[in-house]
């Protein structure tokens, strides 16, 4: 352990560590874990869930710390107890931004957790694309990357499809068993060595539309609300208390954009960062190819969508950019950043004018991004259903729900309100 | 079938509401309360209510937070509150612009024009109604009473809006200072408006005409008086409606008239029935007594744990009193020479501490006669100081010691205490037979014991009866250990399945034992606590809690039988070992004699302006409670006058002030056609203010500072705050914009930084989010800045040039034009005077150094950020720590000599690797201590606070944190500051022997 009381995860680890994963977004972390043992690690995503992951993490998380920093933490170490593991033979895999919120501090959290618990001798791996810890047992190749990148979209892909049919079909599960099909089919593509070209990724994408339409319908007009909010909170079902599926429900449709909106914030946060203040001058090269790069795979998702079925495509990311621009400043980088704001817009743009902002119980740039606009949105939108929920270990599911219970009432205008002053 | 009936079911936290109407005719109505046996209560009232519905075709709704349960498994149309509510007012008061509903923990607010707009209390609202009656009892009076009283008031005092908890922080000391009830019961009715608006409106005003429902409205007419006061609303505006009580169900029976199924009462009253069998679907945890056998052997186990007693009637001799005057109960002990108990006594004290101490001094001292001579007296608690001055008591010591003098006859190796009180958990770790390091609760999590009390009353019973139930839970409920806030709204979730009240009596239990440990202590395991555990505090006198917390860590403990009054014990061995001689306590004679009033008045020693509360004793004698300093009661002088880095900090931003005051020579010169820039003294502007003043002032503008914060400066601002959990140096900027706009600026400047400047101490030299960007959220959330040029441009400080280049870009044009060169020049100006700010910071903090060598006085490092200064913010802690005899440093004047050090966690914003650096140079000098300041609800500091203690804690130092917010009254601060001090002398002695 060095003096920042880090353990390396060294070349002779990758042999027969097992790395855990934490469950943020499942079927997106899936095709990540499968990744990685393509290339030689052996990662495992891990599916504990439930009261016990909250009360071990509260058990070794500062009370003040972020609801996902406790539930992250929560299941690392319950699964560590659980005697699954051989524990002198696991690492740990977390990811990490380098923003200025506290979620960049989530792998010092983990690794005081880890110390706390005796099992300080894990090494944290740290994904992050800024340079903030080095494992010479872990390193990024350009392929794995790229192949990265394709698990990212494909999540999306099965995200945004399932989610728009899941409210609809006429039999139960169905949605859900075909992502989770498909979910194996791309495993086994995306871990199958030799090449790849992109024109059989795009070719997958086809077949997944193509496959989605087969699913019968209701053809019933439901509430739709979009749900965005905090990365973590906002994806993951343990931390949400299966938002989706409680709005399925109760009648509603669901809808959130996906993983790659936040992997182009990011990466135009920096290129904005240029334009403003003249820094990352020796990236900048760098940044504006990766973003044309990724920009470029969004496009191709839309087009197939659009191509193949009647089903709504992502939005362009510039036109995204584009919506948040009169709300908010570019400059606000930290946490989801204007691109939360951009995305409560971009639902309203596109028809769905019921919204749920989630978040962890005080969350400093969702005081600013969530809460902190609802004034703003709601005036020049008149009509538009804003709620924020606040997420943790203690708060009530009930609380929750009636005023999701709210949200859904104003929307389906039971008693016929809505008409404006 | 003989006609048609609507019924409205609202079931809420506390109370059930049923209505039943004829077509528009309200033909029966009840309103009672249904101490959480929901479904049971629902269907007595149905039942009760037979006659008008028996054969007759009925439509029904259910609505409340604890109806929707219910609704879903009786299969019965549920309409959430907020809708049924506003459909009531629709049809009833037309051309109504808010709704204000308080029922018993929901606060509600429907804005009806200009866009339906429904906001409820979030989770970290405190309740209202709920609220209410718990203050009541703590003032000893009736809901009812305290509406009287509070109809007589005087004065109102301030107290933390945000939620219960805090409030009854702040009322708490109140209380014990002896302010008038009258006042006190008023200020409660100020705090819930101020809650209602800082917490609901966020950011819309209230305004027009306001129907306010709900039962706290509907009774308490002090309350309905503070809200048209505050809100400016006249009669004609506020309507007080004769359905304010029922309004939610009467709503629910308009959204039972559009159902299209109708029942018949027979069937409504089976399915309800149908529900009461219903398996409860919430998370239980395993018993507290898994047998009999384990029950019995608690039970005796505990009882062993007592003190000898002797019969005051037959005792002779020296004996020595203790008195503890807690937060919330009074405890007084006779100790006889041999530490036997002769006489104790322990009761609430009835928010009058000073006349229950009086009533039993006269008992004691007439049971005494003769034969008893009371040759020494010890006083400790919350109030001490009163109390002390009051009776002449001989000696005061902060009650940690006495917990600890009293816990070491229990247990000689004692190495940990736990005390749970009726508001404070105190853990005390004791080392080498001295004080090692000292926990209390922070303000989030307080006020344990006397929840329990107040929600066994709530329920209908009476505390003991209520832990007694608790021992019998077979599946207690799990309801989380966050504050007890949260606890209440998992509480209403338990009762909504229909849990019954012994789980949910030992679920409380648990709840609070693990608050306790994992949120106090923040221990993983029991072995961390310690060997030999004595528990203590009222609270422990609670079978189930003490079962509960031994369940949890694991292994026995001891709970001395005198649990509740070992603050007095200890007071009295404490006494007995001072050699004090000839006692000082009051006589027979002059005990008959004490009379004493109290009444409020405001400071005029400093800017502060701190409320007091001047206390006169019959004797002549005097007490001034509820300043910061000590002046007040040291003859109008400071101990330390002038060895206060942060009274310093305040004194070079008052010249900058002053100079910028449009009086000034430097201003008139100058000011011919110049336009003002405003610049709102909070966040990020109190480091960087001299930067900012310079530049604009080298640029030819007239600068005006907001100043310091006060209370009134938040009240001006907070309802455009749109996120209350935000911290409080946030939320008070607000404020600061209102004053500079009505003071005429003709802009205000704000800039947002994600990047402060680079001091090289860190991996990074971020703001955090609220620094960086709270510039940006006040632009669309105060309107009052469309008045004038509001100027928050995201900057890159830490390039002259660059810096130069975006404010050519982002200046407005109202403001006028410069060139690249007069901006780069001005930034020049500024960073010098940025610099030599800094510079004397740390020529002044090495004199105040020196100084503290030459007379021998203790070094504070009180460390926080830069904005901590603001005496609003920090509630004047700096002046208490000089009072308690600190000279007093600020950490940004001795993190320089450090620099980059490794720390554990990522080390990336500005102002916390200054922290990190002041800690590390703490532990290489003996003459400092560091405490650490910390705004509530700062999510950054969640990180910093435990490795600052690292860095401490790793060099044998003690680590000490105070939680600093809304709330106004330092009597915690003080019990931590002291605590502080007996331990660095405990180990100052240590050394010595």
């Amino acid at each position: 352990m060095d003096e920042q009381g880090r353990v390396e995860f060294t070349k002779e680890m990758k042999k027969d560590y097992r790395i855990l994963i934490p469950t943020m977004l499942p079927r997106h972390l899936k095709m990540l874990a499968a990744l990685l043992n393509a290339y030689g690690y052996h990662a495992e995503l891990l599916e504990n869930t439930g009261k016990e992951v909250i009360d071990t993490g509260l058990k070794y998380v500062h009370n003040d710390a972020c609801y996902p920093a406790t539930l992250v933490v929560g299941q690392f170490i319950s699964a560590l107890n659980s005697g699954k593991y051989d524990v002198h033979k696991t690492a740990l895999f977390f990811t990490q931004t380098g923003g200025g919120c506290r979620a960049s501090n989530y792998i010092s959290l983990i690794r005081k957790a880890l110390v706390k618990a005796g099992y300080g001798y894990i090494p944290v791996i740290s994904l992050n694309f800024v340079g903030l810890e080095k494992n010479s047992g872990f390193k990024l190749s350009i392929p794995m990357m790229r192949r990265m990148l394709y698990s990212v979209i494909y999540g999306d892909v099965l995200m945004v499809l399932c989610n728009q049919v899941k409210a609809h079909e006429i039999h139960k599960g169905e949605a859900e068993a075909m992502a989770d099909k498909w979910t194996k089919l791309c495993v086994d593509q995306l871990k199958k060595p030799g090449i790849l070209p992109y024109s059989r990724i795009k070719k997958t994408y086809v077949d997944i539309i193509r496959d989605y339409k087969t699913i019968e319908l209701d053809g019933i007009d439901k509430v739709k609300v979009g749900i965005v909010g905090e990365i973590y909170v906002k994806f993951s079902p343990l931390a949400n208390r299966f938002l989706e599926n409680y709005l399925i429900e109760e009648g509603a449709e669901p809808n959130m954009a996906g993983l790659m909106d936040f992997a182009l914030f990011y990466i135009y946060g920096r290129v904005l960062e240029y334009d403003m203040y003249r820094i990352h001058k020796k990236s900048i090269h760098i940044l504006r190819l990766a973003y044309k790069i990724f920009v470029r795979k969004q496009q191709d998702i839309i087009d197939a969508i659009h191509k193949e079925s009647d089903f709504d495509a992502p939005t362009p990311f510039a036109h995204t950019v584009a919506l948040a621009k009169p709300y908010v400043n570019y400059g606000v980088k930290m946490g989801e950043g204007w691109l939360l704001v951009a995305e409560m817009v971009e639902h309203i743009d596109r028809g769905t004018n019921n919204i749920v902002i989630t978040q962890p119980f005080g969350c400093l740039p969702n005081h600013i991004v969530g809460k902190g606009v609802m004034k703003v949105v709601k005036d020049r939108n008149p009509g538009v259903n804003l709620i924020a929920i606040d997420y943790d270990a203690s708060a009530s599911e009930i609380n929750q729900q009636n005023r999701i219970k709210l949200l859904l009432a104003n929307a389906k205008q039971e008693i016929g309100p809505g008409e404006k002053n | 079938m003989s006609g048609s009936a609507l019924v409205g079911v609202d079931i809420g936290s506390t109370t059930a509401k049923l209505v039943i109407r004829d077509g528009e005719q309200i033909i029966y109505r009840k309103y009672e309360r249904h101490f959480s046996q929901v479904r049971t209560k629902t269907l007595q009232m149905l039942e009760d209510a037979e006659s008008y519905l028996k054969d007759k075709e009925i439509k029904i709704a259910i609505s409340g937070s604890a109806g929707l349960g219910l609704a879903e498994a009786a299969g019965i149309a549920f309409v959430q509150e907020v809708y049924a509510t506003y459909a009531l007012i629709k049809e009833r008061e037309p051309g109504t612009d808010a709704v204000i509903e308080l029922g018993g923990e929901d606060a509600k607010i429907i804005f009806l024009k200009g866009g339906v707009d429904e906001r409820m209390n979030g989770t970290c609202a405190g309740g209202t109604g709920a609220f209410i009656d718990q203050m009541a009892t703590l003032l000893n009076v009736t809901p009812d009473e305290l509406d009287e009283l509070s109809l007589q008031c005087e004065k109102i005092y301030p107290i933390a809006s945000r939620c219960g908890v805090f409030a009854k922080t702040d009322i708490q000391p109140l209380i014990n200072q002896g302010v008038q009830k009258s006042d006190i019961a008023a200020s409660i009715y100020h705090a819930v408006v101020n809650q209602t608006i800082a917490g609901l409106a966020q950011g819309r005003r209230i305004e027009g005409k306001v129907v306010f429902l709900g039962g706290p409205l509907y009774y308490n007419k002090g309350l309905r008086k503070s809200f048209k006061e505050i809100l400016k609303l006249d009669d004609a505006h506020a309507i007080f409606p004769d359905y304010a009580l029922i309004s939610v169900a009467l709503g629910a029976t308009i959204f039972a008239s559009n159902q299209q199924e109708t029942y018949s009462y027979e069937d409504i009253l089976s399915s309800i029935r149908s529900t009461l069998s219903e398996k409860s679907k919430v998370n239980s945890m395993a018993p507290l007594f898994l047998t009999q056998a384990d029950r019995d052997e608690f039970a005796a186990r505990h009882a062993k744990e007592n003190v000898e007693y002797a019969d005051i009637k037959t005792y002779r001799g020296d004996a020595y009193l203790g008195i503890d005057c807690g937060s919330t109960t009074t405890k007084l002990v006779l100790m006889g020479a041999g530490k036997e108990i002769l006489w104790s006594y322990y009761d609430s004290n009835k928010g009058n501490p000073v006349d229950v101490v009086k009533k039993q001094l006269l008992e004691v001292r007439s049971l005494c006669g003769e034969n008893i001579r009371i040759a020494g007296s010890g006083v400790t608690g919350y109030g001490e100081q009163l109390i002390k001055n009051a009776f002449h008591v001989d000696k005061g010591l902060v009650e940690t010691m006495a917990h600890f003098m009293a816990a070491k006859q229990f247990e000689p190796d004692v190495d940990f205490i736990l005390d749970i009180g009726g508001q404070d958990i105190k853990c005390i770790k004791i080392k080498n037979n001295a004080v090692d390091s000292i926990m209390l609760n922070e303000a989030c999590s307080s006020g344990c014991g006397s929840f329990i009390e107040t929600f066994a009353k709530s329920m209908g019973y009476k505390a003991p009866e209520f832990a007694l139930l608790g021992l019998d839970g077979d599946a207690p409920v799990d309801l989380g250990s966050r504050c007890t806030v949260f606890m209440n709204s998992s509480i209403k979730q338990a009762q909504k399945d229909g849990v019954s009240v012994e789980n949910i009596s030992a679920g409380l239990s648990v709840s609070v034992i693990k608050n306790a440990i994992y949120k106090v202590i923040r221990a993983n395991s029991p072995t961390e606590l310690g060997d030999h555990i004595v528990v203590q505090g009222g609270t422990f006198l609670n079978d189930a809690i003490l079962r509960a917390f031994e369940n949890e860590i694991g292994h026995p403990v001891i709970r001395p039988m005198i649990a509740g009054i070992m603050g007095a014990y200890g007071a009295a061995i404490y006494a007995s070992e001072s050699g004090i001689g000839e006692s000082t306590l009051l006589s027979l004679d002059q005990l008959r004699n004490f009379t004493h009033t109290s009444k409020a008045a405001v400071c005029p020693g400093c800017t502060n302006h701190c409320s007091l509360t001047i206390n006169t004793f019959s004797d002549g004698g005097k007490f001034i409670s509820g300043n910061r300093c000590e002046k007040m009661n040291n003859g109008g002088k400071r101990k330390a006058e002038g060895l206060n880095l942060y009274e310093f900090k305040r004194k070079k931003l008052e010249e900058m002030f002053d100079s910028a005051a449009p009086d000034s020579d430097e201003a008139k010169a100058s000011s011919n056609g110049k336009l003002t820039i405003g610049l709102p003294l909070q966040l990020g502007m109190y480091d960087l203010a001299p930067l900012w003043y310079g530049l604009f002032t080298d640029l030819g503008f007239r600068v005006k500072f907001s100043g310091f914060s006060s209370r009134n400066t938040y009240l001006a601002g907070q309802d455009s705050i749109p996120s209350d959990t935000a911290c409080y140096p946030a939320k008070i900027m607000h404020g600061h914009i209102i004053k500079l706009v009505e003071e005429g600026v003709d802009a205000i400047f704000a800039p947002c930084l994600t990047y402060n400047l680079d001091e090289n101490a860190g991996d990074n030299h971020y703001n955090c989010p609220i620094v960086a960007y709270y510039p940006e959220l006040l632009k669309d959330n105060m309107d009052v800045l469309k008045q004038i040029t509001y100027f928050q441009p995201f900057l890159n400080i830490n390039d002259e040039k660059e810096l130069a280049r975006e404010f050519m870009m982002l200046m407005p044009e109202s403001l006028g034009k410069f060139t690249e060169a007069q901006y780069l020049h001005a930034i020049r100006a500024g960073f010098e005077r940025y610099h030599k700010y800094h510079e004397e910071l740390r020529a002044e903090g090495e004199r105040i150094v020196e100084e503290a060598h030459k007379r021998g006085m203790r070094i504070m490092v009180l460390a926080g950020r830069p904005y901590h200064v603001d005496p609003e913010i920090n509630h004047g802690i700096d002046l208490l720590a000089e009072s308690l005899g600190f000279a007093v440093i600020t950490e940004d004047s001795i993190a320089y000599h450090v620099g980059r050090i490794p720390t554990k966690v990522l080390n990336q914003w500005t102002y916390h690797a200054r922290l990190y650096s002041a800690a590390k140079y703490v532990t290489e000098r003996d003459d400092m201590e560091l405490v650490q300041l910390v705004s509530f609800g700062c999510g950054i500091d969640a990180i910093t606070t435990d490795e600052v203690r690292a860095i401490l804690e790793r060099e044998g130092r003690i680590y000490t944190q105070i939680k600093i917010d809304e709330i106004n009254n330092l009597s915690a601060v003080n019990i931590r500051l002291r605590s502080l001090l007996g331990a660095l002398e405990m180990r100052d002695k240590e050394k010595q022997v």
